[in-house]
């Protein structure tokens, strides 16, 4: 049985997923895996993604991942990343395709055309470094408010229960970018690419005993 | 909100780390993954490395470097040069790459930049355009390091490859790199209110005003700088405070 099973779906890269969970826990056995039952066993699971959510999801389902990823959602600590915690929610505009129900709520595409305050342009995608304002959850132990986090996405999650908000960013508007329910957190950031507080935060989650 | 990013480049040859002015008088900087240490200490928000080895022989270095700062710096990490095929954006990213930057390959070949977009997605593909200006407001992109015109207008091209599935623009201005005199601004400006996606404005850097003027004057998103950094004149976190000091926000 493996400590962390990190769910490879064949979408993109996962070394450093695994490096930076490496890092945090160097005891404990980490494996990158597209198979159901090293999941199913794993004390702990990161589910992560990148690219088109619809190509996410036909590329999970081709390797008979579904129910492996629904049921540690729901039975052991889980950390969505990015796409990750994008397909945990019923639908998305990408593709109009739905997702994996576990949470309810969408998934929406930023508008075109933001300005910031200074009549700025604000590209899309969203990406690089922008301030995460956190509730109290143990995973932002440690981790100061309005810590800077690496962003890279087009699309965000709009939770139908604000209870599930764990984080907000703005861009220019608030956006949700963290969400946590039972033994479940998932981010929209990449903490892997965040450098101390990213880090800070896998260990949190390498440690995290919900109950 | 968003910071704007400072970006080191290192330009990697024979597994050093040179800086020279056009290709020419390669002045040696150190080891990649020690200075990979150093400015990821420093707050670097990212690091791009570009791959300037001639020779065929030599390009098994690049992953190893890649791997070895892969273990050590978290944060994105992009690499570029001498990216042919889906294959090559393939082995990057396996060896550690966050992102991968596509130059000549994308005017020999745009498909390129559209397969690898669909099959690992847009956020990790950034194309490199080197410019030159040809008239006032008109540029034209080079390639094969800035040898070789191709004909196309920078601000045509920059658009075709957003809407192929670039996710983001490296920007080099063929005129100023190297010269430490500032960025094109003009050029800057012109591609970032032409797109959407983010543009790196890159060429020129020589003091940290110009990593201002190309935030403030040029519109651009992030900013890339090399020889400033390489040799001891700033630290990345002087370059920070002295954009926070003019009113960017950056990641302190």
């Amino acid at each position: 049985m493996v400590d962390v099973a990190i769910v490879d779906y064949g979408m993109g890269n996962l070394r450093s997923v695994h490096q930076a969970v490496r890092k945090v826990a160097p005891d404990a056995t980490v494996c990158v895996t597209d198979d159901a039952k090293i999941i199913a066993d794993a004390k702990r699971v990161v589910f992560p993604g990148q690219g088109a959510m619809r190509d996410c999801m036909r590329e999970m389902d081709a390797r008979g991942l579904r129910q492996a990823v629904i049921d540690a959602a729901h039975n052991k600590p889980f950390l969505g990343i990015c796409i990750g915690l994008q397909m945990l929610f019923e639908h998305s505009s990408e593709g109009d395709i739905p997702g994996l129900g576990v949470l309810p709520g969408g998934v929406v595409r930023f508008a075109s055309g933001l300005t910031d305050e200074q009549g700025g342009k604000l590209k899309v995608p969203h990406m690089g470094w922008n301030r995460v304002h956190h509730a109290q959850h143990v995973l932002w132990n440690g981790i100061e408010q309005d810590a800077r986090f690496y962003f890279v996405h087009s699309y965000y999650v709009q939770p139908s229960d604000v209870a599930l908000v764990q984080a907000t960013s703005d861009y220019p508007k608030p956006f949700v970018c963290a969400v946590a329910k039972d033994n479940l957190f998932a981010v929209q950031f990449h903490p892997e690419k965040s450098a101390a507080a990213g880090l800070q935060l896998l260990r949190n989650f390498v440690n995290w005993n919900p109950v | 909100m968003l910071a704007k990013r400072i970006i080191p480049c290192l330009d990697v040859t024979a597994g050093r780390v040179v800086k020279g002015v056009s290709f020419v008088e390669l002045r040696d900087a150190g080891d990649p993954v020690e200075i990979a240490k150093r400015y990821d200490d420093q707050g670097a928000d990212e690091l791009t490395f570009l791959d300037i080895t001639a020779s065929s022989d030599d390009r098994g270095i690049i992953f190893r470097i890649i791997e070895q700062v892969a273990e050590q710096v978290f944060i994105p990490l992009t690499v570029g040069g001498g990216v042919r095929e889906v294959q090559d954006v393939r082995n990057l990213l396996n060896a550690g790459a966050d992102k991968v930057s596509i130059n000549t390959s994308a005017v020999v070949n745009p498909q390129l930049v559209a397969d690898a977009a669909s099959r690992y997605g847009s956020q990790c593909i950034v194309v490199a355009i080197d410019a030159k200006q040809t008239a006032p407001g008109k540029w034209e992109v080079f390639t094969h390091g800035g040898r070789k015109a191709t004909g196309l207008d920078v601000i045509e091209w920059a658009k075709k490859m957003q809407t192929l599935g670039a996710g983001e623009i490296l920007l080099t201005s063929m005129d100023q790199d190297g010269q430490k005199r500032g960025f094109d601004l003009a050029l800057t400006r012109s591609v970032t209110d032409a797109l959407e996606i983010p543009v790196i404005a890159s060429g020129g850097v020589g003091n940290l005003q110009h990593l201002a003027d190309g935030v403030k004057q040029g519109g651009a998103d992030a900013v890339l700088a090399a020889s400033i950094f390489h040799f001891g004149e700033y630290t990345v976190q002087q370059a920070k405070q002295h954009m926070a000091a003019q009113g960017i926000e950056v990641r302190l």
